[in-house]
């Protein structure tokens, strides 16, 4: 995971998602956004723009 | 006492978001506390005071608690998180100890702002709260190696439930020293000083920068952070026992799948909006009646005790029901902030912003702004203090602004007395006439606020970024303790805010329709004696006629003959205008000016409930009736929109800094109403 915006980066990173955590994402809200995603063993709800600015690499269990 | 003042110790408590910091701060305070703002900011700040005995013969001594605000770093990103960190970066008015509050369930994160606070240079005690997640998953937590590793005395805490306390409270009676800090600056930053500099001077000079050029100190916040939290994942994993996922994780999110799913989570939350509005509106209904019938008792036994005067009567009709008008509503208003601390205090409360945001979005306005809307339909003046949780400038504007419009419990009495003159108790299909007149009303009013928040979203321009990041906390069950306090708390804040300006207006308009201008009043008491004497009028009636006469002759008379021309249109009479004047105050007073409008004053002697009175006068000169369908319904629409109270004004005041917003909400809400109130007129007449 890598961020390409500081703005959001920086609220991640204060909440414990820096590079590098492991996410998983949870569910969308129902009409489709935001979602929802754990990381460091709490749930965090971000909106799909904002989360297009979290680069993920997809990885097995 | 100059000797006791050395004993005192200054706390400050700091702590992420929902890490049960409040729980604490209420657990160790008690009913002990103040509330105010930060100076020039509208940030609550709340301290209290508590004396801790001697404890295994440590001396007693006495604590000043600060709660500040939750955040999650000291990179502080809003208004609120500045204030924390600026509480402990002002040299001159630092707290002598930092209590850190960390969340059991994420420790890792409540630990980048605990190393924060050590580097900051300040003596810390680290209280490791809702230990009971860990403990009911069978986990534990080495805290000999936390305190250890992070040189500061560390305690297991359950604030909700009040263990631990005991514990913290010997801890705090110890002598806390600095700690040295292992913090070392990174080397682009002792080359920028030209020396070592501390993390604190780190921090001063990277929040004291313009944030939009600063991309060395973003660098800063994210190698600093990275580091810590590296440092942090390998201290816990010695610490805790295990690393898997906790019980109640597990089951929040089996509970999220039922509460957030495409179908069943708005069915749920639309059901519990209707158990809440349901027992708000017919739980108060007897308590509000005993009220309502208790001030009136009072202020018919004080008019007998007292000698007649105006002090009298200025206490009888014009403070006592100002009074009552207020404490009336205080049950619907425990009952609305009762149900929404029990959202809160579940968690549920973050699923509803999750679950609206999208829709609220479209409106300038984000999830969070659901809870102001919600609470507006008690009362809008604790619902725009809940607008603090928005982050957003422009977000919190327009939720603030819109707010008013949320049909309040306020309304309800000018309704209630309206549809039961004027809209007949009929079935349409399925549904009695009335309640769909008061449901449509209640709709009305949300459409309204959310046109408005159109509106604005395209007027109000803002070069802040709308961004809506936001914890979802894990299910608990909701308190007692934590909703009674709560209740306590927002009945407070409404009884003190609204109070002062409802009995200050109510003394006013007394005073407007008690006296009018010289020599009036005096020839309407002569003509009526006259008529008295004469046999044309027995005293009875004479009295009555005597009262409405000088009702209108009255200064708040004239005003409401003055304003006649401006509502004419809408279907209004100078009646009507003289209670659209008495309740720009506050709403709810438009059923006692209807009351002292016809009050005695019907000659009339069938009819003697104000009901039958209103529904039988006629407009002037002519047979149609006054309050006819058409013009009752325009009447309910205008007090749908307009701005008749002199609290929400002042509190918007307040909350915005300026008296700009609430000048623009005013004008704005009477120009809805005017039109609102004049297109129904037309269209029913």
């Amino acid at each position: 995971m890598r961020f390409d915006d500081e703005e959001i980066g920086l609220r991640l990173i204060e909440m414990g998602c820096i590079p590098g955590t492991e996410i998983v994402v949870l569910r969308k809200a129902p009409l489709g956004d935001p979602l929802a995603f754990s990381c460091r063993g709490s749930i965090i709800s971000i909106r799909s723009r904002e989360a297009q600015q979290v680069m993920v690499e997809e990885c097995n269990e | 006492m100059n000797n006791r003042m050395n004993d005192t110790l200054n706390v400050a408590l700091v702590g992420n978001p929902n890490c049960g910091k409040s729980t604490l701060f209420n657990a160790l305070t008690g009913l002990n506390q103040k509330t105010g703002n930060f100076p020039g900011v509208t940030v609550e700040k709340r301290s209290g005071t508590f004396r801790i005995g001697g404890i295994q013969g440590k001396v007693s001594r006495n604590i000043n608690l600060i709660d500040l605000p939750g955040t999650y770093s000291l990179f502080p990103k809003s208004p609120d998180e500045y204030e924390t960190y600026r509480a402990l970066s002002n040299e001159s008015d630092k707290p002598d100890l930092v209590l850190i509050v960390a969340d059991a369930s994420g420790l890792s994160r409540s630990l980048i702002l605990c190393t924060q606070v050590i580097d900051m240079g300040f003596p810390v005690v680290l209280c490791v709260n809702m230990i009971d997640l860990l403990e009911e998953s069978g986990q534990t937590l080495n805290f000999e190696r936390l305190k250890d590793e992070l040189g500061v005395p560390v305690c297991a805490l359950n604030a909700r439930k009040g263990k631990g306390l005991q514990a913290l409270k010997g801890i705090l009676l110890d002598e806390h020293a600095k700690k040295t800090s292992s913090w070392t600056a990174p080397d682009w930053l002792v080359e920028k000083f030209n020396s070592t500099p501390s993390f604190a001077e780190c921090l001063i000079n990277a929040n004291a920068l313009d944030k939009s050029n600063t991309t060395d100190w973003v660098r800063f916040q994210s190698d600093d952070t990275s580091k810590r939290l590296n440092r942090i994942d390998a201290l816990l994993q010695q610490a805790r026992s295990k690393s898997e996922p906790l019980k109640a994780m597990v089951q929040t999110q089996k509970i999220d799948a039922l509460l957030t799913h495409p179908l069943w989570g708005f069915i749920i939350f639309l059901g519990v909006l209707l158990l809440m509005f349901q027992a708000i509106f017919s739980w108060s209904e007897l308590p509000m009646d005993l009220i309502d019938q208790g001030f009136a008792s009072a202020s018919a036994w004080l008019g007998a005790q007292l000698p007649s005067g105006s002090f009298t009567s200025l206490l009888t009709q014009g403070v006592l029901p100002g009074l009552g008008g207020i404490i009336m509503f205080v049950p619907q208003i425990a009952l609305l902030f009762g149900f929404i601390a029990i959202l809160e205090d579940s968690g549920y409360m973050a699923r509803v912003s999750f679950i609206n945001d999208r829709v609220l979005r479209r409106f300038g306005i984000n999830g969070k702004s659901i809870i102001p809307l919600i609470s507006g339909v008690a009362c809008a003046v604790p619902a725009i203090l809940s607008a603090r949780t928005i982050r957003n400038t422009r977000e919190r504007l327009i939720t603030i602004f819109i707010t008013p419009l949320m049909s309040c419990s306020a309304r309800i009495p000018v309704y209630t007395l309206l549809i039961a003159v004027a809209i007949p108790d009929t079935e349409s299909g399925i549904f009695n006439t009335r309640g769909l007149v008061l449901m449509g009303l209640y709709l009305l009013g949300l459409l309204a606020a959310l046109f408005s928040a159109l509106l604005m979203k395209y007027w109000v321009k803002t070069r802040e970024r709308s961004i809506f990041i936001m914890e979802m906390p894990v299910y608990r069950m909701p308190q007692r303790r934590v909703v009674l306090r709560t209740m306590f708390d927002k009945v407070k804040v409404f009884v003190l805010e609204a109070g002062k300006i409802i009995v200050a207006i109510s003394v006013v308009l007394w005073a407007l329709s008690s006296y009018g201008p010289s020599g009036e009043f005096e020839h309407i008491e002569a003509k009526y004696q006259q008529k008295i004497s004469t046999g044309e009028l027995n005293q009875e009636q004479a009295s009555g006629l005597e009262a409405a006469e000088k009702l209108r002759a009255s200064y708040a008379g004239m005003l409401g003959r003055g304003i006649e021309p401006v509502i004419a249109p809408l279907g209004f009479d100078w009646k009507i205008g003289i209670a659209l004047v008495t309740s720009f105050a506050a709403r709810e007073v438009f059923v006692g000016t209807m009351a002292t409008i016809y009050g005695v004053g019907s000659d009339d002697e069938q009819s003697s409930t104000l009901k039958e009175r209103m529904q039988n006068d006629k407009i002037h000169a002519s047979e149609n009736k006054l309050f006819s369908f058409g013009t009752s319904l325009a009447l309910m629409v205008f007090y749908a929109f307009a701005l008749q109270c002199m609290s929400t004004i002042a509190v918007v005041k307040r909350e915005t800094g300026s008296w700009k917003w609430p000048t623009y909400q005013f004008i704005w809400f009477g120009f809805l109403a005017w039109m609102g109130a004049f297109l129904v007129h037309m269209f029913f007449n």
